[in-house]
């Protein structure tokens, strides 16, 4: 049975890009990209602030940083064209060295002191990026860089038409199939590290710091590869965003892009991996379904009142309030998070609270 | 030499413009230990709504002399609403939930009210009405005008009162019996809710007064004004040492002094490496720097837990 | 709400599929892309009905290509003035099979979606967009009737030498205000001017007291500042405070009407540059305002730009007889044509050659014409 379910879930996989172009056209399998994008990013955020229950508020300078390392060596910048496969897991590496960097000396400090610090250093970041063009010129500065190389599977780059076995594949076609398999690989080292002994110890740092500590837990250092891993997912995302859109520039990376990806975490909900892609898939595709509100306000009220991008952001900062207040374990919660956060038994919320108001004191 | 003084001038005027707003965050997070990042959209609120006020009161040909208070006026009603409503709706339900609840709500009221304001008030500029006939004086071949020595004086002024308040009321008492055990101070017949609520009543009015002295300086006022505003003011009030009211003064001068020094400077003391691009690296380098090493702050006498 | 969205979502894709079944032999169907939604929704609209003034007048001349008689058909898409919209609306337009592109307005969109565009033969002529990276790219379908920064760059610097040798500059580090100044910086110098001061600030700021005292100390006869007007006004207001009387100006991002209600009393001899002739010097101003006015009201500023954008593709498909990429491309190139513009032709990497700049200043709460730029006329 289970083997049967698999084997249609990959079918409807392969198969997706073709239903959707058939469907939608083929700007959805472009968008569809990003939203692949857009679950490594958010999957790799979990971890820190799913798993571990740091709250990380500077994610996107991780993305900046692999965005930037492989746009810098794989285009006319330097006129460096190091292969993307050789790039990309330096890229991931070199993210994970900053998120090392960043979390050593500040991991120490209590959870909202940590996310306003994660929140300056992504600002640093960015602002270093905007400015590194002089006086010698690294990130060419507010232009950004443009003409980054494309993927290339031997010798192909991947933003060519292609044909395989009879079958058309075009640029955002075979981008798919590409972010596909590397979401499944972040899927699956995502599930893997939920549950082996660092999940475990992430989970019980969440939880309740001082009783992980005193289980034998080195909470630092298990904090710090949290921050690592989110980093080097970060950066991943970077290079693949780099190669896919063949042009960076520090606008991409602000502080709302930060807040729009933990967005998706905390709507799909925290620590809960499927939830976690619901949500990232959700709030990529949201831009586009309301692209139809403008002419929907038109036929109900006769006139455009609300600009249907002003509406993004306003959303998108609802549905954290809602959500922190009425459905903290998100849209689709992990089955034990949601019986820690909303326990039927009124009793054992109390019990809980106490201990946890012990612990705090 | 006019050139450093200048700069110190220019310093102070914005460090004390930092100082009110690091006020909110200090206060709130004496009480709460809650990083109130919706503060720096209440000054934003405090500022749109005082010169839209006084736009519309000058064009009705209503003298500046009632003008000018009738839109402070309004700016601090509409700024206690929204602070207490967002006191209400998004922070008390969490008041016992896991820390990372309520700064990620802080983080979403922040980000509605920005958005909230931006379809009210539209993408546009507003301009402050030119009521305030600008006059510059010479001093030691630096200038001030008079819109700036107005803001330094209502600064000092708000934040004297504000010791006053904290120090010799009643009110100020229970403040003070808040942030030391919220649990005690309640059992000592301190009502929790009242206090709190009292916070941000006075950090919103405060926030109204910042926003309108902010708006008749720099002559605009925008929905995403108050998002770094807030951020740099929170760096002061850590610089200073959160909590500690007399710190967020501090911490606000400093960071003013700092970052118009720095600005003015860093050219010249890098030999032209590093330019004022990087005036707004300051604020988040003492934010990272204190934190890190010295989370109390300058002044802060609480030792911040560390987890 | 979801399965209203879903309905939606629907209904739309139906509708987005309706043209390629609509789609007779005689249709050529050309994009149009700007930002309809958002801060900047008017001048999008603006760059629409340029364009689409433009295609209506050519279809009621009923055109033909290759003997067959054939009618235009705008396809507008929104790109949001977002970098990652803009590549997501032209991949659709390249599906839907347009045969040119008039768009987009921001550079930061018109660079990402000019790569899609290339990569699929479909040329693309931007009304708008200035950066000058924008036709660096070695892209042969990829032009622009707008002078673009390097030309604005340079005559902003050539009139700040004439008003003094002193110039300092300051920029907002966007790819606007940074590529404005770097060709200010560049036309001063060449012109015999000397920048003594370069002071950086943010597209958020409103405090420039700190750069502005640094910049009097360097003695300055004037100051160019590269950003928006918000940035602007708050600085020459300051400057004021300041005791700086230095002439203040900048590039079009301040050559607005806002600069002025924001500035203030301080706006008043300020100057400031805008690519382009003003609309009543325009060769065909005074009848594009008559016939635009007509049917759409104002004309913002992109309007005859994305007019003529649209005439100028038409017109190589007509001139080539072919609506094909392929064989109307070089044609493009060649393109030799008066338009309401005034004298079109492209240089080798699609910029329009001699693009005229055109210098403005704030009397008596009004931005008034100076002086042109180059351009052809100046020849």
């Amino acid at each position: 049975m289970a083997w049967a379910a698999f084997g249609v879930l990959a079918v409807l996989l392969i198969a997706l890009p073709f239903l959707v172009e058939a469907g939608l056209g083929r700007t959805w399998v472009r968008i569809l990209d990003f939203a692949m994008l857009y679950v490594m990013l958010a999957l790799g955020l979990n971890i820190v602030v799913g798993f571990a229950g740091l709250l990380d508020l500077g994610y996107v300078a991780f993305y900046a940083v692999g965005a930037y390392f492989y746009a810098i060596l794989a285009s006319p910048q330097f006129g460096l064209h190091l292969p993307f496969w050789a790039l990309l897991p330096m890229g991931a590496g070199i993210a994970c060295f900053f998120g090392v960097l960043l979390g050593t000396p500040t991991l120490r400090l209590r959870g909202d002191y940590l996310a306003i610090v994660t929140l300056g250093f992504g600002e640093i970041i960015r602002i270093f990026l905007n400015n590194l063009n002089a006086p010698v010129n690294v990130t060419n500065g507010p232009q950004g860089i443009n003409m980054i190389d494309p993927v290339r599977i031997g010798g192909h780059a991947l933003t060519r038409p292609i044909e395989i076995l009879g079958v058309q594949l075009s640029g955002p076609h075979a981008h798919y199939y590409l972010f596909l398999g590397l979401t499944l690989f972040v899927i699956f080292a995502a599930i893997r590290l939920q549950h082996s002994r660092i999940g475990r110890a992430w989970a019980a740092i969440r939880e309740d710091e001082v009783a992980a500590e005193a289980m034998g837990i080195h909470t630092r250092n298990v904090k710090l590869l949290a921050f690592a891993m989110g980093a080097t997912f970060g950066g991943l995302g970077g290079g693949l965003f780099a190669a896919f859109q063949g042009f960076v520039s520090p606008e991409s990376f602000t502080l709302m892009e930060s807040i729009m990806i933990l967005c998706m975490v905390v709507l799909g909900g925290m620590g809960h991996i499927p939830g976690v892609i619901l949500g990232a898939v959700l709030l990529t595709m949201l831009p586009e379904a309301l692209r139809y509100v403008g002419p929907l306000q038109q036929e109900l009220i006769g006139r455009v009142a609300v600009d249907p991008a002003d509406l993004r952001m306003l959303l998108f900062g609802v549905a954290l309030v809602l959500v922190m207040l009425f459905r903290p374990q998100g849209l689709w919660p992990s089955p034990m998070r949601a019986r820690e956060l909303r326990p039927d038994n009124p009793d054992q919320v109390r019990q809980e609270q106490e201990s946890l108001y012990d612990a705090e004191r | 030499m006019d050139v450093l003084l200048q700069q110190l001038i220019n310093g102070l005027i914005l460090g004390s413009l930092y100082a009110l707003v690091a006020l909110g965050y200090t206060m709130v997070y004496g009480i709460l230990e809650l990083i109130n990042f919706a503060h720096g959209e209440i000054v934003m609120v405090g500022a749109m709504v005082s010169v839209s006020v006084l736009a519309a009161l000058t064009a009705a040909g209503v003298p500046v002399a009632l003008a000018l208070p009738l839109a402070l006026a309004a700016a601090v009603v509409v700024c206690v609403v929204t602070g207490v409503l967002v006191e209400r709706v998004a922070y008390r339900p969490l008041r016992n939930a896991p820390r990372l609840a309520p700064l990620i709500t802080a983080i979403g009221v922040s980000i509605v009210l920005q958005n909230l304001a931006m379809i009210f008030w539209g993408r546009q500029y507003l301009s402050f009405p030119p009521v305030i006939e600008v006059q510059v004086y010479d001093v030691l071949g630096a200038t001030v005008s008079n819109v700036q020595i107005l803001i330094f004086v209502v600064a000092a002024l708000t934040m004297g009162g504000l010791l006053l308040l904290v120090n010799r009321t009643r009110l100020g008492r229970a403040m003070r019996a808040t942030a030391q055990n919220r649990e005690v101070a309640g059992l000592m017949g301190v009502d929790v809710n009242r206090v709190i609520a009292a916070t941000f009543i006075v950090g919103s009015a405060l926030a109204a007064v910042a926003g309108l002295l902010i708006a008749s300086y720099y002559g605009i006022a925008h929905y995403n004004m108050g998002f770094i505003l807030g951020l740099k003011a929170f760096s002061a009030a850590v610089l200073g040492g959160i909590g500690n009211i007399p710190g967020a003064l501090l911490g606000g001068l400093l960071l003013g002094v700092i970052e118009s020094l720095g600005a003015g400077y860093i050219g010249d003391l890098t030999g032209g490496f590093l330019g004022s691009h990087y005036q707004d690296i300051f604020a988040f380098l003492i934010l990272i720097l204190v934190l890190t090493f010295r989370p109390s702050g300058l002044l802060g006498e609480r030792v911040a837990d560390r987890a | 709400m979801t399965s209203k969205l879903l309905i939606t979502l629907v209904l739309g894709a139906a509708s987005w599929s309706m043209p390629a079944w609509l789609t007779a032999a005689e249709t050529i169907e050309i994009g149009c892309v700007a930002p309809l939604t958002g801060p900047q929704a008017h001048l999008g609209k603006d760059i629409e009905n340029g364009a689409r003034l433009a295609v209506d007048t050519i279809n009621a001349s009923t055109p033909t290509i290759g003997g067959q008689p054939v009618q235009f058909v705008l396809l507008v898409e929104d790109d949001q003035a977002d970098p990652k919209t803009a590549t997501v609306v032209a991949q659709k337009l390249v599906d839907e099979g347009v045969k040119g592109v008039v768009g987009h307005l921001n550079s930061g969109a018109s660079i990402p979606a000019s790569r899609i565009y290339a990569e699929n033969g479909v040329p693309q002529v931007s009304p708008a967009s200035t950066a000058v990276a924008y036709t660096n790219q070695g892209f042969d379908t990829t032009y622009r009737l707008m002078a673009n920064d390097s030309q604005q760059g340079k005559a902003l610097g050539q009139y700040a030498t004439r008003l003094g040798k002193r110039v300092v500059v300051v920029d907002d580090r966007t790819a606007y205000g940074q590529g404005l100044i770097d060709e200010v910086v560049k036309s001063v110098e060449a012109s015999g001017g000397k920048v003594v001061g370069r002071e950086y600030t943010t597209d958020k700021s409103t405090d420039f007291t700190a750069i502005l005292t640094s910049l009097k100390s360097k003695r300055p006869d004037v100051v160019v500042f590269g950003g928006m007007d918000p940035q602007a006004a708050p600085m020459v207001r300051q400057m004021r405070t300041l005791g700086m009387k230095t002439p203040f100006m900048g590039g079009d991002g301040m050559q607005s009407a806002e600069f002025i209600k924001l500035a203030g009393p301080a706006a008043q001899g300020a100057i400031g540059s805008s690519p382009g002739l003003p609309l009543e010097q325009m060769p065909g101003g005074a009848d594009f305002t008559k016939r635009f006015g007509e049917r759409f009201g104002k004309v913002q500023i992109y309007a005859p730009f994305s007019h003529d954008s649209a005439v100028v593709l038409i017109q190589a498909m007509l001139r080539a007889g072919s609506a094909e990429p392929k064989q109307y491309l070089p044609e493009l190139a060649k393109t030799q044509l008066d338009g309401v513009i005034g004298p079109i032709a492209f240089d080798a990497k699609g910029d329009l050659r001699d693009g005229p700049v055109t210098l403005y200043q704030v009397k008596s709460g009004q931005w008034q014409p100076v002086e042109t730029i180059g351009g052809p006329a100046a020849k």
